[in-house]
């Protein structure tokens, strides 16, 4: 097992694993979620953190208890909590008469604050409210629509933001019969809405199938209030790629149109006139032959 | 040419039980098949999403998600384990990690060394054969611990050794000394990993000391000197605490073990040392103070 730099070593070989999951590592795990909440709590808050976490079991935790925190004065008891239980994704829900239902979705780098995001929950319809249903831990297919989510520098942020929430994990095939979810957010200039459906295939014509939608639920209509960037520098840093998950190209190798896979191989600079080859005695220069070659030698 | 007309008909006809798979749109979406996201620019109907909005949003969200899909079922498929799967390209979305790329983790004094000397490890077998007991043992661990114990249930007292000495305490002493050596190695190796610089002797200083590091300072410090403290006079309100404290084993000769002879003798050796003390004689000032006084008589 590889070792830790900790001056207490842990005692058991089970807690020395869990510290070691903890490292960093070359290509991430998927983001855990911490869904916490703050002075005040309200049934809609309440539903959309349930509804929110269903949808991220297993990589996600509730903490039930209400904390007198509030995120964009000092961020410090967010940080912590998220580090004592691992999670890089928090939902902060509050309620108050300033910013009735408000929920604020932010992600951290390093333990500390990346960027935050505030939204007022105007409406909203929990799963409950809809009969159709979809197996746990399935990969959402992702639809940003309206023109504001490329022309606005914000909400593009936000977008970023929306994606590394919903994501899930990040896989390289996909079973295409498996794909059930889809999460749509519109944005308009008021507010943005966030409609998720199941996935129904249905026969067509071609040999690409007729998609037809259902309501799953949640459905939440969310109004953009306050943000907290983080700063350029901080984000390139955050994005940063290690050497061994960059993709090397193959070089030498190449496909031609028929399909044939080509390779080139290179090799040293072969000495024609001493390759050892089959001794042919009738080939052979006889004595006299090689006095000639001799003589000619010596007059160039 | 009847032939001919029956087959379109069928596929019309056919066509149209069927609904379409295409999508007319604007502005293409941008598909980031990797991460399946697809981005639509196309301008919002706000007058049908005030109306209708949920009919609205469904509508155009099942276009969206056709397209996507339409992109997805385009991709090259493989057989993984009896499913047949199409394989995504890397996603072109760059998001941010979650924590630091793990940074290389720097050699140890040991690693250091081996790779100098051309040093590899040797793959050591779990179980040892043991002909005392005639029995697998572990390398390591509570099992070879347990035997261990069986078997030292007498030490040997080597030639040379002083035959009052506690062979146990010893072993375990020398077992003691060789763990903390280990920890401060290892304690050593961490400091160098994270470039602590720390100092050869002494504590480290720190800048706000709480009382507990304070003590241990003073300990370390009383303990530093040649006699491992024990002549060192004690400040004015300084505890002398029992526990953890450094200092030299009193061998202590358990005077009931001797035999009454050996104490007997010795004694009388003592005595005969000190009574039978003769004063020394230099005959030859002896002799020279008699001539002088001889002369001046």
């Amino acid at each position: 097992m590889p070792s830790l730099q900790r001056v207490q070593k842990p005692t058991t070989r089970k807690g020395k694993k869990i510290l070691l999951a903890k490292e960093p590592k070359v290509f991430e795990d998927v983001k855990k979620k911490l869904f916490l909440t703050g002075r005040k709590a309200s049934e809609v808050l309440r539903n959309c953190s349930k509804d929110l976490y269903k949808l991220s079991k297993p990589h996600a935790v509730i903490l039930s208890r209400k904390n007198d925190i509030l995120p964009f004065e000092n961020i410090v008891p967010v940080e912590n909590l998220c580090r004592n239980n691992d999670a890089s994704l928090f939902f902060f829900s509050t309620t108050n008469k300033k910013r009735p239902n408000s929920l604020t979705i932010g992600r951290l780098f390093d333990g500390r604050l990346l960027d935050m995001v505030e939204f007022c929950i105007n409406d909203y319809k929990s799963f409950d409210q809809f009969t159709a249903s979809i197996p746990a831990e399935t990969k959402p297919c992702l639809v940003f629509s309206g023109e504001l989510w490329e022309q606005s520098q914000e909400l593009a942020k936000v977008k970023s933001l929306l994606v590394d929430v919903f994501r899930g994990e990040v896989i390289d095939a996909v079973r295409l019969q498996g794909l059930e979810h889809v999460i749509m957010f519109t944005a308009t200039n008021d507010n943005i809405l966030m409609r998720s459906y199941q996935i129904q295939l249905k026969k067509s014509s071609t040999k690409l199938p007729r998609v037809e939608l259902e309501d799953l639920g949640p459905h939440i209509d969310m109004v953009l209030k306050r943000t907290k960037f983080a700063s350029e520098d901080l984000m390139k840093r955050a994005c940063r790629t290690p050497q061994e998950a960059k993709s090397k190209p193959k070089k030498n190798v190449s496909k031609d149109a028929l399909g044939t896979t080509h390779g080139r191989i290179h090799m040293g600079k072969q000495k024609v006139g001493t390759i050892q080859t089959r001794k042919m005695k009738g080939l052979k220069k006889t004595a006299a032959e090689k006095r000639v070659a001799r003589k000619s030698k010596k007059a160039n | 040419m009847d032939i001919l007309e029956d087959i379109l008909q069928k596929e019309a006809k056919k066509s149209e039980k069927y609904k379409t798979t295409d999508v007319e749109k604007n502005v293409e979406l941008e598909l980031d098949l990797g991460n399946l996201l697809a981005l639509d620019t196309n301008d919002l109907n706000l007058q049908e999403l005030k109306s209708h909005k949920e009919k609205y949003l469904l509508n155009l969200a099942r276009d969206n998600t056709q397209l996507l899909l339409n992109k997805l079922w385009d991709l090259p498929s493989e057989r993984r384990e009896d499913i047949v799967v199409a394989k995504l390209p890397a996603g072109t979305l760059r998001l941010p990690r979650e924590k630091p790329c793990p940074k290389p983790k720097p050699l140890t004094k040991w690693q250091e060394y081996a790779l100098e000397k051309g040093i590899k490890k040797k793959k050591k077998t779990n179980a040892v054969w043991d002909d005392i007991v005639q029995k697998w043992i572990p390398r390591f661990g509570y099992k070879k611990a347990e035997l261990e114990r069986q078997k030292d249930w007498v030490l040997e007292v080597p030639g040379n050794a002083d035959p009052m000495e506690d062979q146990f305490a010893k072993k375990a002493e020398k077992k003691k000394e060789k763990v903390s050596k280990n920890e401060f190695q290892r304690l050593r190796n961490i400091a160098k990993a994270k470039k602590i610089k720390v100092p050869k002797e002494g504590l480290p200083s720190v800048a706000n000391p709480s009382s507990d590091l304070l003590n241990t300072a003073a300990k370390v410090a009383r303990v530093s000197t040649a006699s491992l403290g024990k002549f060192q006079p004690k400040l004015p309100k300084e505890k002398t605490l029992k526990e953890n404290v450094i200092a030299p084993k009193r061998v202590k000769r358990d005077h009931s073990k001797i035999s009454s002879i050996d104490e007997k003798s010795s004694h009388l050796k003592i005595i005969d040392s000190i009574l039978g003390k003769k004063p020394k004689l230099d005959i030859e000032k002896a002799v020279n103070r008699q001539v002088f006084q001889e002369q001046h008589e």
